[in-house]
């Protein structure tokens, strides 16, 4: 991050206090995120008896099991398809949310309280917020019984719960905030002086959102659907109970793997969508110029 | 329906933000087409909120805002014909040079071809084109000016608004730039309205100088009536370039009057046809500070001046082509002599000298009585 001087101008001394600085991040990081993943990667190598005994060696048969199965492509295309849905919905709604925080409401304090309300369903935990869709959702749920009692339907609604669009709706739930914060965050950056110097201008509302908000959030956006997209893709839970075990994920399926004890399987599998969400990562990281927002 | 001429008529313009102090307080103006109108005054004292009003940025509690003789209080900016430039710039950060400059024609539903070819235009004309290219944040202070000049002017508008306009850029741009508005002004031909806390900045380009104080006008008119005859207290004292003293008429003789004053014979002051002033009123007189002579006391009085006041030399700052010599002439006010650096060096004076602050009877102005000031306008 600091872009001045170079290693041999630096002194001993400062090289210390350098280090200093960052050896309670390392001290963290090392033992509970570089160890535990040098671990996988080691036991994706590994052979195993079938019966959860790791046979330590060098052996590629876990990948190639991985890369040659049909269900793998599956697992991906059913992953990619949740993360997708999830992105668009908590785009679309995590957008407008920040853009009526910002350019709509003019009293300060008002803004921010209502940004706090949108933190509020994270005051229970996850679980909770995921159960608490049955009572909706549910074959007996309000929403059925909503519809029943106006005669739109005649038979309760079957898809609303576990299903695909139960994963999605709890997806979207939990993850919209991870849109609103980064994109109220850049568009809280605009200078209003820009949306007036538009309207001097001549520009409508709608090319106002195309031309300047939009363009000037990228990186708000960018670091949203970083949060989004590599928290669904490491996702098995919320498949898991929303869907009712009727969808998988690429983790609830290596999940699986390691209930029946197939280590090296779920570990390569696990490199695998590493290496998957790096490369997507990355990706998002070339467009846009994420290091305006983290460091300005 | 489109407005074609760029004159502007304020009538009883108040405008109020919270209901009830008036930041802009019943203004009324004319400002002729073409011209270049600056409104001075501190900052607060409702300039900014004027030019926004007409700019169509705020409406106006109360009155009327008149363009090309139609009202255009409820319009939108791009109706009235009018582009602002705003105080800082604003210009997008995430555009081109070029793309900045023609986004107002990009938003009007412009052709991309054309637009830019407009845009390049006028970017020739403010002299930018080897940095079409460039992000404004990769120009300097002066370019981005440029660039906001030119994208507020790509629309024609009859009325260019400045909020400001120089205030960002250094001593030595601002003076250079502040010739490049007056030429734009001149080239486009339409009416500018600037505003600005700068003296100097107004009077050195405003065909018409706007002073304001809380909300109101307190003087509007050419560059050197305003400079040289200050209506009052306040507009001598914020142009600058006036002594202002005060005192009680002693006595009034035919076409003068003499104003009373604890440490000397009184000061002779010439009454003006509309000026009444009778035995006992409260007077402000000014006196421009290039007017006053100092001698040496004992010295003779040059021709033509009545009144000499002693002084005691506070300090002097040399300011090349006059001295500025500072004097305790009158108490609480400021005494200011700016004398010619010749003349000065022909017999330097030094701080804690005694000398006779002097100036010819027909230099010294009254003023109007503040209270009167206020009900005039």
């Amino acid at each position: 991050m600091q872009p001045s001087a170079s290693p041999a101008q630096t002194s001993p001394r400062a090289n210390l206090a350098g280090w200093l600085y960052v050896s309670p991040l390392v001290l963290v990081l090392v033992p509970f995120f570089v160890a535990p993943i040098l671990v996988v990667l080691a036991a994706s190598f590994f052979a195993t008896d079938g019966f959860g005994g790791l046979t330590p060696g060098f052996t590629l048969a876990s990948y190639v099991e991985i890369l040659h199965s049909a269900l793998t492509l599956k697992l991906y295309l059913a992953t990619i398809k949740f993360t997708v849905l999830t992105w668009v919905f908590t785009l679309i709604i995590g957008f407008f949310v920040a853009y009526f925080l910002v350019f709509h409401v003019r009293n300060q304090l008002l803004a921010i309280g209502l940004f706090l309300l949108c933190t509020v369903p994270f005051w229970t935990s996850n679980i909770i917020r995921m159960i608490s869709w049955i009572p909706l959702l549910g074959k007996e749920g309000l929403i059925n019984q909503a519809l029943l009692a106006l005669g739109v339907i005649r038979q309760p609604l079957e898809v609303l719960l576990f299903s695909d669009l139960a994963v999605v709706i709890a997806y979207v739930h939990q993850l919209t905030i991870f849109m609103i914060v980064p994109i109220f965050n850049s568009m809280a950056r605009i200078d209003k002086k820009l949306i007036e110097a538009a309207i001097d201008a001549g520009a409508s509302r709608f090319d106002i959102m195309r031309l300047i908000v939009v363009p000037m959030s990228k990186s708000g956006i960018a670091l949203g659907t970083i949060f989004v997209v590599s928290i669904v893709m490491g996702d098995f839970f919320v498949v898991k109970v929303m869907s009712g075990g009727g969808s998988a994920s690429v983790v609830s399926a290596f999940y699986e793997d390691v209930g029946v004890l197939q280590y090296p399987n779920a570990a390569a599998s696990a490199v695998l969508l590493t290496l998957v969400l790096v490369a997507i990562v990355s990706l998002i990281l070339r467009t846009v110029d994420i290091r305006r927002e983290i460091t300005s | 329906m489109a407005i074609e001429r760029g004159d502007i008529e304020l009538a009883g313009v108040c405008k109020s933000f919270d209901g009830v102090t008036n930041v802009v307080d019943g203004v009324n103006l004319k400002i002729a087409d073409g011209a270049y109108c600056c409104f001075i005054g501190p900052s607060g004292c409702g300039k900014t909120t004027i030019l926004r009003m007409i700019a169509g940025h705020e409406d106006p509690s109360a009155g009327e805002i008149v363009i090309g003789g139609q009202n255009v209080v409820g319009l939108a900016p791009v109706q009235r014909r009018t582009a602002m430039m705003f105080q800082s710039y604003a210009l997008f950060p995430h555009l081109t040079v070029r793309d900045n400059i023609a986004f107002a024609l990009r938003v009007r539903g412009m052709s991309r071809g054309d637009r830019l070819r407009a845009a390049d235009a006028m970017i020739e004309k403010v002299r930018l084109t080897s940095f079409a290219d460039r992000l404004p944040a990769q120009l300097s202070g002066g370019q981005q000016q440029r660039v906001a000049l030119a994208r507020a002017a790509i629309t024609e508008p009859r009325v260019l608004l400045l909020d400001e306009p120089l205030s960002a850029l250094d001593e030595q741009l601002r003076v250079q730039m502040r010739q490049e508005l007056r030429r734009m002004q001149r080239e486009l031909g339409i009416t500018f309205i600037h505003v600005t806390h700068t003296q100097l900045e107004a009077i050195a380009l405003a065909d018409l100088v706007v002073v304001m104080e809380h909300g109101k006008i307190k003087q509007a008119g050419a560059a050197r009536d305003v400079y040289a005859h200050p209506h009052d207290r306040y507009v001598a004292e914020f142009m600058g370039g006036q002594n202002v003293l005060s005192g009680r008429v002693e006595k009034v003789n035919g076409a003068s009057f003499t104003l009373a004053q604890a440490a000397s014979d009184g000061i002779e002051v010439p009454l003006q046809a509309r000026a009444k002033v009778s035995i006992g009123d409260q007077v402000d007189i000014a006196v421009r500070r290039d007017d006053i002579a100092l001698v040496r006391p004992g010295q003779a009085l040059p021709e033509g001046c009545a009144t000499s006041l002693p002084s005691r030399v506070l300090a002097i700052e040399y300011q090349g082509y006059f001295v500025k010599v500072m004097l305790d002439t009158v108490p609480d006010d400021e005494f200011v002599a700016y004398v010619p650096e010749r003349t000065f060096f022909a017999d330097p004076l030094t701080v804690g000298d005694v000398v006779m602050a002097t100036w010819a009877t027909c230099s010294a102005r009254p003023l109007a009585q503040r209270s009167v000031a206020q009900r005039e306008f």
